[in-house]
């Protein structure tokens, strides 16, 4: 008894969860005369394909959209802000947990509550800024502005992470006859290797799920990353086209769901760990 | 080869002083264990001595040079030893062993040398290809040592290096460490909460407590000749009982202190023995295979509660009932007396 | 052999050295951006022309008087707390299901972690399809159930509309929220609830009185992001009705870039966007001193 009540809740809860996704599939694939029934036609069935699936829809997404230009946009920008991030958070985060002493943690906690500052309170004055900069309509703008985004979060990943190593290491090597420089060139880095790979993890999906910015800077279509362009360039005037609409989003799912189920455990770690700790 | 002088040290984190004003002569040569339960100092101690932690005030000379302040770890021609060993886990044993070697520039095959000569001393030659994760506790921890002689360093600092090693390992792993430090004759500052280690290792021990250095001495004198109560009960497994005595002739305030093992029935010890006896009330016996631990009061005590410990070695055939009272003696010679107050020793 | 200390050796000057550009960054492009945008709330700056006046309270007072703001105001508190009762029962519920094994289980925390991962306008815009006037699947299943008689305009009707909101952001936030849980209630020592086990507690008295107790640290955090999460965003809402129909579902993001970036008015959008401020705040402070002192109680048991 109790594990039919377990069963149905955990079917429920996947129902809930993965719903969308499914009409994401479902949608994709059917052709137009299925897809636009109304749902006050109680005979049509919306949730299964009631005629043959078709590929219609996937190659009007790949054929006659942007969305090829849109993902070339997207890992352009990703390429960019995660070199930055890395470059930046990762000596950063070296430096508060290991070289700042007693300022390290409090410095820490400043950094990382910048991340709360939402963007919908920053989008006013960087729309402002990027006009000055004359970087309006264009992917550097992004790249410039996504690091903030970034940064913070990642800083303090990396100095959590940091915490969970044992220092001893790199104290032996400073015994062994190592400059802190040295320790730092030489030593640190294979210690951080897990480290750094969850700030490219993280600022890769983060990137990806930007909205906002993109929304605010970007007005061309050739200019916009997936995340823009699928909700408000595939939209034609008041038509939408679901079929593709739904490839689109499908498409740039699951790669994503793919990476995020792999890190998960990380991400957790940074969360509770960046939480509970203070 | 050095020996080290330690002035005045002091080390404050935040309000806490973590060691409180040490002064310390460490003899060229010596194995000197710095023993303490833990928050006692003694690891912040080592830590200064080895530059991983930066003095409040006082000074450290190694080899007759100062060296507080302005020199880093690598230039203090020291090695050490952690208590997790801090092998490098993504180079081999080899690697971990040549890694300080690289750091002086050594030519690549007086490395191959130094490190196959320092394997082979440990016996862990055919491990050199492992990484560190392949290895068992015990061979790590022989990685590690291995790793702080190829330095040939002018002093060891060992940092509780036996204790993550299962009981059975420790006794040899002791034996050889011992051995080990004979033969190279380095002075090595060693760090433990075990008094058994400290016993067995120590040239001379040094007891702290709050950051304070409570007593310095070979490992007989800090057992025999405890400067303190608290040297007293720490060193010693079970520790010294300590009694106030309803006796005239020693001054108020004196307690009077005994090793379990002196405590035995009266009538085991000779007649040429000086006494001092006591009617003991046996609460328990209990039997440990090679000793007795028998637990009772003491009637002469002025807090006749209080529980006293005798140890009587598997030699002594004689049957104690529980819940009698028997007469028990410890030779005068073996009396110790201190200063109920202060807790400082103090001649009778 | 003994060499000084040089400037390799220096931790401060590492320490700064190393620390340096991810400062200038937060200081120069988060730090003066958020005064900036206090200081553009007390302006007429417009996106047009780089000269501006100060207006002091003006924008403030405009805002206050216009029911559109008030509105969204309003939506933005019920969006936000709905979202949030909504997210922390289904959490603490799923989190109760996913600790147990089951088959499948695998599966089904892949499928949970899809909301999660996907970008929010995608999410979004597959709700909006989900959602249609006309081809609402839910509409569908609900009167071929039977439990819906008449016609449910999703997006078309205020109330319902913001019901839909809330759906959208709980269904997005509420697998981060039971990952969480989860992973702190497998922090609870075993030995902990062994103990309850055999104390006689039952599974209510467990959960009441002992793991949610324990779990309020890590839960208030939740909260915290996920108010974080909800209150500033602007994607699913924008993408969902654009703050239709005619103005009364718009929440402060919304209505901040309607009149900010649409409408060129900095000075209004900056004053809207601003008022997000001390909502977040107070919700900020509140979590932390909640994680603090159940960190502390934890400390002292």
């Amino acid at each position: 008894m109790k594990r039919v009540a377990l069963y149905a809740a955990a079917l429920g809860f996947t129902l809930f969860a993965g719903f969308p996704f499914y009409w994401m599939l479902i949608t994709t694939f059917k052709q137009n005369r299925d897809l636009y029934v109304g749902a006050s036609d109680l005979s049509h069935i919306p949730w299964i394909f009631n005629d043959p699936p078709t590929l219609e829809h996937v190659k009007l997404l790949f054929g006659q959209t942007d969305f090829l230009r849109w993902v070339l946009n997207t890992l352009l920008v990703v390429a960019a802000v995660v070199v930055i991030t890395v470059a930046v958070a990762v000596p950063a985060g070296y430096s508060l947990a290991r070289l700042a002493g007693r300022w390290g943690e409090r410095l820490g906690m400043g950094i990382f509550f910048t991340y709360l500052i939402p963007p919908t309170l920053l989008f006013v004055p960087f729309a402002r800024l990027v006009s000055v900069l004359g970087l309006q309509d264009s992917l550097a703008s992004l790249i410039l502005i996504y690091p903030t985004m970034t940064i913070p979060f990642c800083t303090w990943l990396v100095m959590g992470f940091l915490r969970s190593v044992p220092w001893e290491i790199e104290e032996q090597a400073m015994i062994d006859g190592y400059s802190r420089l040295a320790v730092i060139v030489k030593v640190a880095p294979r210690l951080i290797v897990p480290g750094i790979l969850t700030v490219i993890v993280f600022s890769f999906t983060l990137v990806l799920q930007e909205f906002v910015y993109a929304l605010t800077f970007i007005s061309s279509v050739d200019k916009m990353t997936v995340s823009l362009g699928v909700p408000i360039a595939l939209v034609r005037g008041d038509v939408y086209h679901w079929g593709a609409l739904m490839a689109a989003a499908l498409f740039t799912s699951i790669p994503l769901a793919i990476v995020y189920n792999v890190f998960i455990d990380r991400f957790i770690q940074g969360f509770t760990m960046g939480a509970v700790k203070g | 080869m050095a020996g080290i002088e330690i002035r005045n040290l002091r080390k404050q984190f935040g309000d806490l002083p973590a060691v409180d004003g040490v002064n310390l002569s460490i003899r060229d040569g010596e194995f000197l264990v710095l023993l303490g339960s833990s928050g006692s100092g003694k690891t912040t101690l080592l830590r200064m001595i080895a530059g991983l932690e930066h003095p409040t005030a006082g000074e450290i000379h190694i080899g007759g040079e100062r060296v507080d302040g302005d020199v880093p770890p690598r230039a203090r021609g020291i090695a050490m030893v952690f208590q997790s060993y801090a092998l490098y886990p993504h180079r081999t044993v080899f690697q971990n062993i040549a890694f300080p070697l690289e750091a002086s520039r050594t030519p690549r095959n007086r490395i191959e040398e130094k490190v196959r000569w320092a394997a082979d001393m440990f016996g862990i030659t055919r491990y050199l290809d492992r990484y560190p994760r392949q290895l068992s506790g015990g061979e790590r921890q022989r990685v590690a040592l291995c790793r702080a002689l190829v330095r040939d360093p002018k002093v060891f600092l060992l940092d509780e290096p036996l204790a993550n090693l299962d009981a059975k390992l420790r006794n040899t792993a002791r034996d050889d460490l011992k051995q080990f430090q004979r033969r190279i004759q380095t002075t090595t500052v060693y760090v433990t909460h075990d008094q058994v280690e400290a016993m067995g290792l120590g040239d001379r021990i040094v007891v702290m407590e709050h950051g304070k250095v409570r007593q310095v001495g070979t490992p007989q004198e800090v057992y025999e000749d405890p400067v303190d109560t608290f040297v007293a009960t720490f060193v010693g497994q079970p520790p010294m009982n300590l009694l106030a005595l309803r006796d005239a002739s020693l001054p108020p305030g004196t307690l009077v202190g005994f090793r379990p093992e002196h405590l035995l029935p009266r009538n085991v010890f000779g007649p040429g023995e000086e006494l001092a006896t006591f009617r003991f009330a046996v609460r328990r016996v209990e039997y440990l295979g090679s000793d007795r631990y028998v637990y009772g009061a003491v009637a002469e005590s002025a807090a006749p509660e209080a529980t006293i410990i005798a140890k009587l070695p598997g030699t002594i055939p004689l049957t104690i009932p529980e819940g009698e009272t028997h007469e028990f003696a410890v030779p005068r010679r073996l009396l110790r007396y201190f200063d109920a107050d202060t807790g400082l020793r103090r001649r009778p | 052999m003994t060499s000084r200390r040089t400037l390799a050796d220096r931790e401060d000057v590492l320490g700064g050295v190393m620390l340096a550009p991810a400062l200038a960054y937060v200081v120069l492009l988060v730090g003066v951006p958020f005064f900036l945008a206090i200081a553009l709330s007390f302006s007429n700056a417009t996106a047009g022309s780089l000269s501006f006046q100060w207006t002091g309270l003006g924008n403030y007072a405009a805002i206050l008087r216009d029911p559109i703001f008030l509105r969204a105001l309003r939506n933005s508190v019920v969006v936000t707390v709905g979202t949030q009762v909504l997210v922390i029962i289904l959490a603490t519920a799923a989190a109760q299901v996913f600790r147990a094994t089951f088959r499948g289980k695998r599966v089904a925390r892949f499928v949970m972690l899809l909301p999660w991962a996907v970008p929010v306008s995608l999410a979004a815009i597959a709700w909006t399809w989900i959602f249609d006037s006309t081809f609402s699947v839910i509409n569908w299943t609900l009167k071929a159930t039977g439990l819906l008689h008449g016609w449910l305009y999703w997006l078309g009707d205020p109330a319902l509309a913001l019901l839909a909101i809330i759906i959208v952001q709980a269904w997005r936030i509420f697998p981060f929220a039971t990952v969480i849980v989860l992973a702190s209630l497998s922090s609870i020592p075993q030995e902990i609830l062994e103990a309850a086990i055999v104390d006689g507690a039952g599974f209510w008295r467990r959960l009441f009185q002992i793991e949610l107790p324990l779990l309020l640290p890590v839960v208030a955090v939740a909260v915290l992001f996920g108010v974080v999460y909800t209150a500033t965003d602007l994607g699913v809402v924008y993408i969902l009705t654009g703050g239709g129909p005619a103005n009364t579902t718009h929440v402060l993001p919304t209505l901040a870039f309607q009149r900010g970036i649409l409408g060129a008015d900095l000075g209004q959008g900056a004053a809207i966007a601003v008022f997000l401020l001390p909502f977040l705040i107070v919700v900020a402070i509140a979590m932390l001193r909640v994680a603090r002192r159940a960190e502390v109680g934890g400390a002292a048991r």
